[in-house]
């Protein structure tokens, strides 16, 4: 068993209004960075995970997105696994 | 009628559900803990609106997995009717009893006021004490409460009926301007398919009594009960 430490990146589906994005959007357009755009806030899971293998512990990460961290109604994911 | 009441840890309307049915609508109502496995047999299952679990992670995605929402959706399989109010409408879109999700407001803000609502389904287990298009007062209290579903989803829906509540304005006309958090297509309410699951964001069990500013909630309780009783083979012909 090795412990992996896993990003777990969670993003509003393209498409799925983000409000607070689009509230940063305009505070940073208040702020005169008029060349922002498309501001888009998600959440960042961090967390270690004990797995035989970097595949195994990317499966069992998957299958906790599917399951709990992220809504597949609204939310995408991505899964980065770094060693430990 | 026997409701039993989910509590959830921050679970904040459960007592107004507990009043409306016992004190308003004369039934029998209980709570039950979310640790608990049990439901005790009950008529009605009523998630009720609050926090739960703080909205950690998203709003009712911990609760899904609290020990006796095994319980609720099982209940719920079986034909079983449960309401999820508010918080409940979000913890049923969790646990894929309805679909779609509820997102932050489109205001960004949290919304507490009255609002109207069109009651655009009268068949169904929760509404037939309504007149078809009635307009009714409700209460609304959320920071969540943005229906989103993709454009499949919301067709299959509108074309199923499933549609029980829209906002609207006091004459009954959908607008923009009506809808309280940017919901799609103005949705406040919605069944499932087998039509014995309601969500909606609204809360009827603050329509109760005069002196709180709306009754309108009353229907949708006697509406329960009628079922209930049809269901059970009392009150056939009776008023």
């Amino acid at each position: 068993m090795t412990l992996f430490s896993v990003e777990v990146r969670v993003t509003p589906r393209a498409g799925i209004l983000d409000p607070q994005g689009k509230a940063i959007n305009s505070a940073l357009h208040s702020l005169e960075f008029a060349e922002v755009d498309d501001v888009r806030v998600g959440r960042l899971v961090r967390m270690r995970v004990r797995a035989g293998s970097e595949e195994e512990a990317r499966r069992k990460v998957d299958e906790m997105c599917r399951k709990l961290l992220a809504n597949p109604v609204t939310e995408d994911y991505e899964i980065a696994v770094g060693g430990r | 009628m026997r409701a039993a009441i989910v509590t959830f840890p921050g679970s904040n309307c459960d007592y107004d559900c507990y009043k409306a049915l016992t004190d308003v609508i004369g039934a029998e109502a209980y709570f039950v803990w979310h640790r608990e496995h049990d439901l005790k047999n009950p008529d009605l299952v009523i998630l009720p609106g609050g926090f739960s679990y703080g909205d950690y992670l998203r709003a009712g995605a911990i609760a899904r997995f609290s020990p006796i929402m095994t319980e609720t959706i099982e209940f719920a399989r079986a034909g079983g009717l449960v309401m999820g109010i508010c918080n409940g409408f979000q913890v049923l879109c969790e646990s894929h009893l309805l679909p779609g999700a509820l997102v932050k407001n489109e205001s960004l803000k949290f919304v507490g006021r009255s609002v109207y609502c069109r009651v655009e389904n009268t068949e169904t287990p929760f509404t037939s004490e309504y007149r078809e298009g009635q307009v009714v007062k409700y209460h609304v209290a959320h920071g969540m409460g943005n229906y989103v579903a993709d454009p499949e989803t919301l067709d299959m829906l509108e074309a199923d009926r499933r549609v029980v509540f829209r906002y609207c304005d006091a004459n009954g006309n959908v607008t923009p301007e009506a809808n309280p958090n940017g919901a799609a297509r103005n949705i406040a309410g919605i069944i499932n398919e087998a039509g014995n699951v309601l969500g909606l964001m609204p809360h009827p069990e603050r329509s109760m009594e005069a002196l709180l500013g709306s009754t309108d909630g009353v229907p949708l309780f006697d509406s329960i009960r009628r079922c209930i009783d049809e269901r059970a083979g009392v009150g056939a012909g009776a008023a």
